[in-house]
């Protein structure tokens, strides 16, 4: 494949659920790129979006989502034209997922080698002996401790870390190409959660994959990926580097998420939470920026058209209409 | 698992199961002495017996005593394995009772794995299609299941395919009286025309099981669809299985081997208490259809009073309960890795 092009390209993607409740707005015109080998982190708030557009480029989405427009492009095959046998094929192979709450991740009465060896039987001819031995070297390749022990251990013996562990040798156990990481290190203890990050950093670089990291921790975010996409309410309102993201913030929701991250040395006084809350997304009367009723600097051209994703200098991209 | 916990689990789980069947013992021989009736006058040798041959009778059957003696004197029995005696058939309770056994065996294992062959694919398919036809199928089913009783449905199923129809045998016993039963080994006519190499008898008894066995497994599909369904439900939208679908495992592992296993664990509680039901709802399936099983028997002996055979009936019922939960639990930790069997 050419090295020019975007790995996995995201553009304009609108995605409702139909509920009793209504329509929920879930996603709008998101967009973003991930370059091979790279490690982007999308942030926001809880119920921003971000895990559903994951579960929308897996197309694991549950049967309420419709998806309105837009496009997603990985590796230029169009994936939501594509057949669902296609896309099937995709998954675990080229394109793989590690979820929050690793030990309900996986199969709690299946031996975690066996798991990896349905995995790897399930995209590789490969006899039973050839499987078991490559999934042992999956477990030691994860830093699990005694892995040949280790391959006839159910979930409920193994650690939070080792769980995760673990399912990072499930989802990588066929090289793919792009690793959706969904809040991996909810629930774990930091210095657990600084190796699970340590570990993907390292095993993505080795590999020259690229990892999509979902979080809604913005420092976390900070020390690890190469670039930062901020969600919010369903839409992009930023994306640039991360070096230029933390330090020159220019959409007021991001400022606000800066301004809510503790960082060392910095007294509890400092720390300001965001003001509002996320709206309503079943709302008939949605803003056009989602942003505005939480926004100081609303004015009233926000009301008038929804702000569009706009390079406001080389690979900063800010979704406001007061970003000069 | 090691062998020796599983057999040290059982064991004790046996040992609680001995209180149980004491106060089962306990109750069914206090509510047969509350029911109206009054087995002498029942067994007296004319329509209008006299005062003084009454007395004689209930002296004779030990009913002159008080009940804390009668039940003494019950358990007592009970401790050298007698059973007790059936005024009606002037038989050992517990020959009568093994002799007609597996009948009932035969009946509701029949039926049960026939339900379990219809129910277990009926709720999986309901529930990874839900409001699919195969979905409100489902609910029909089970919603009938649930409300009609067995007696009514015996008495259908007769009328349809007996009396209508005429695809089915006289509904009356095991197999043709002109057929005749094969050669007994295990009781179970199915089996032993097999063991007899006679595939006409095989045929003639598996005639004559087909419609009170549908009757049975009517009755028990209802509760092994409706929670297969709900189990599958549960499982198919948690985390482990979202997992195996991100790692493309193919659809049919998915949903077998990774949620139909999963989903199981509640669907053999299930199967247990349905197993159990079934031992009970064969006392009307049996009478309806005249099948020589164990709950038949039961039946016709709470009509005269006859003491021994009903409570025999009912502690034998109690202890294949008991063994049918042991068993429950020990397939628990057949499925389920997490469940451990320490003290």
């Amino acid at each position: 494949m050419s090295a020019a092009g975007p790995l996995l390209a995201l553009s304009g993607l609108s995605l409702d659920f139909v509920t009793r409740g209504g329509r929920v707005r879930a996603l709008d015109r998101v967009g973003f790129e991930i370059a091979q080998g790279e490690m982007l982190g999308v942030v926001g708030e809880s119920g921003s979006g971000k895990s559903v557009t994951a579960y929308a480029v897996m197309d694991l989405l549950e049967p309420a989502a419709r998806i309105g427009g837009g496009r997603l492009d990985f590796r230029g095959l169009d994936l939501l034209g594509a057949d669902r046998a296609r896309l099937a094929a995709l998954r675990g192979q080229a394109i793989s997922m590690i979820f929050q709450n690793p030990r309900a991740a996986l199969n709690p009465i299946r031996p975690v080698g066996r798991q990896l060896v349905d995995v790897l039987r399930a995209h590789r001819p490969m006899n039973r002996a050839a499987a078991e031995s490559e999934a042992e070297r999956l477990l030691a390749m994860v830093r699990i401790p005694d892995p040949a022990r280790r391959m006839m251990a159910y979930p409920f013996e193994l650690s939070g870390g080792l769980c995760q562990r673990a399912m990072i040798a499930l989802a990588l156990a066929c090289q793919p190409a792009l690793l959706i990481a969904d809040e991996p290190t909810t629930g774990l203890d930091v210095t657990t959660q600084a190796a699970i990050m340590d570990l993907l950093r390292d095993l993505a670089r080795a590999r020259g994959m690229a990892t999509l990291f979902i979080t809604h921790d913005l420092a976390l975010a900070g020390d690890y990926c190469d670039r930062i996409a901020v969600m919010h309410a369903g839409q992009v309102v930023e994306c640039a580097p991360t070096a230029r993201l933390l330090a020159e913030p220019r959409h007021p929701y991001t400022r606000g998420l800066l301004a809510a991250t503790p960082r060392s040395g910095s007294r509890i006084g400092e720390i300001a939470a965001v003001g509002g809350a996320l709206p309503d997304l079943t709302r008939e009367d949605l803003p056009p920026c989602r942003y505005a009723e939480r926004c100081e600097r609303r004015r009233p051209e926000c009301d008038a058209a929804p702000p569009p994703l706009a390079e406001r200098a080389p690979g900063h991209a800010v979704a406001c209409w007061r970003a000069a | 698992m090691s062998g020796g916990r599983w057999l040290g689990y059982a064991a004790r789980r046996l040992a609680m199961a001995v209180p149980i069947l004491l106060g089962v013992v306990l109750f069914t021989f206090v509510l047969m002495r509350l029911l109206p009736g009054d087995p002498a006058v029942f067994f007296a040798s004319s329509p209008n017996p006299s005062q003084a041959e009454l007395l004689a009778l209930r002296a004779k059957l030990g009913l002159d005593r008080s009940l804390p003696e009668q039940l003494a004197i019950y358990v007592r029995d009970l401790a050298r394995g007698e059973l007790g005696q059936s005024l009606t058939t002037g038989q050992p309770v517990a020959r009568d009772l093994l002799a007609r056994l597996p009948a009932s065996i035969e009946l509701t294992v029949v039926a049960f794995l026939l339900a379990m062959a219809v129910a277990l694919p009926l709720g999986v398919a309901a529930a990874t299609r839900p409001n699919s036809w195969l979905d409100h199928l489902a609910r029909v089913v089970i919603t009938a299941g649930v409300s009609v009783p067995t007696f009514v449905t015996g008495i259908v199923l007769i009328y349809l395919f007996y009396y209508l129809l005429g695809w089915a045998p006289d509904p009356t016993g095991r197999i043709d009286v002109f057929i005749g039963q094969p050669p007994r080994v295990t009781g179970l006519l199915l089996i032993d025309s097999l063991l007899n190499r006679n595939p006409e008898r095989f045929l003639a008894a598996l005639k004559q099981l087909a419609l009170p066995a549908a009757t049975m497994a009517l009755f028990a599909i209802a509760p092994i669809a409706r929670m297969t369904r709900a189990s599958m439900l549960g499982v198919l939208s948690s985390d482990f299985v979202r997992t195996a679908r991100a790692l493309g495992l193919p659809r049919r592992q998915v949903l077998l081997t990774y949620a139909f296993r999963n989903a199981l664990i509640p669907v053999v509680t299930t199967l247990g208490m349905v197993l159990s039901y079934m031992l009970g709802a064969n006392v009307l399936v049996e009478k309806v259809f005249a099948w020589p099983g164990i709950g038949s028997y039961a039946l016709d002996a709470i009509v005269v009073s006859d003491y021994a055979p009903v409570q025999g009936f009912v502690l034998a019922v109690s202890a294949l309960f008991v063994f049918l939960n042991l068993a429950v639990d020990l397939i628990y930790g057949l499925i389920d890795p997490r469940i451990g069997f320490e003290r």
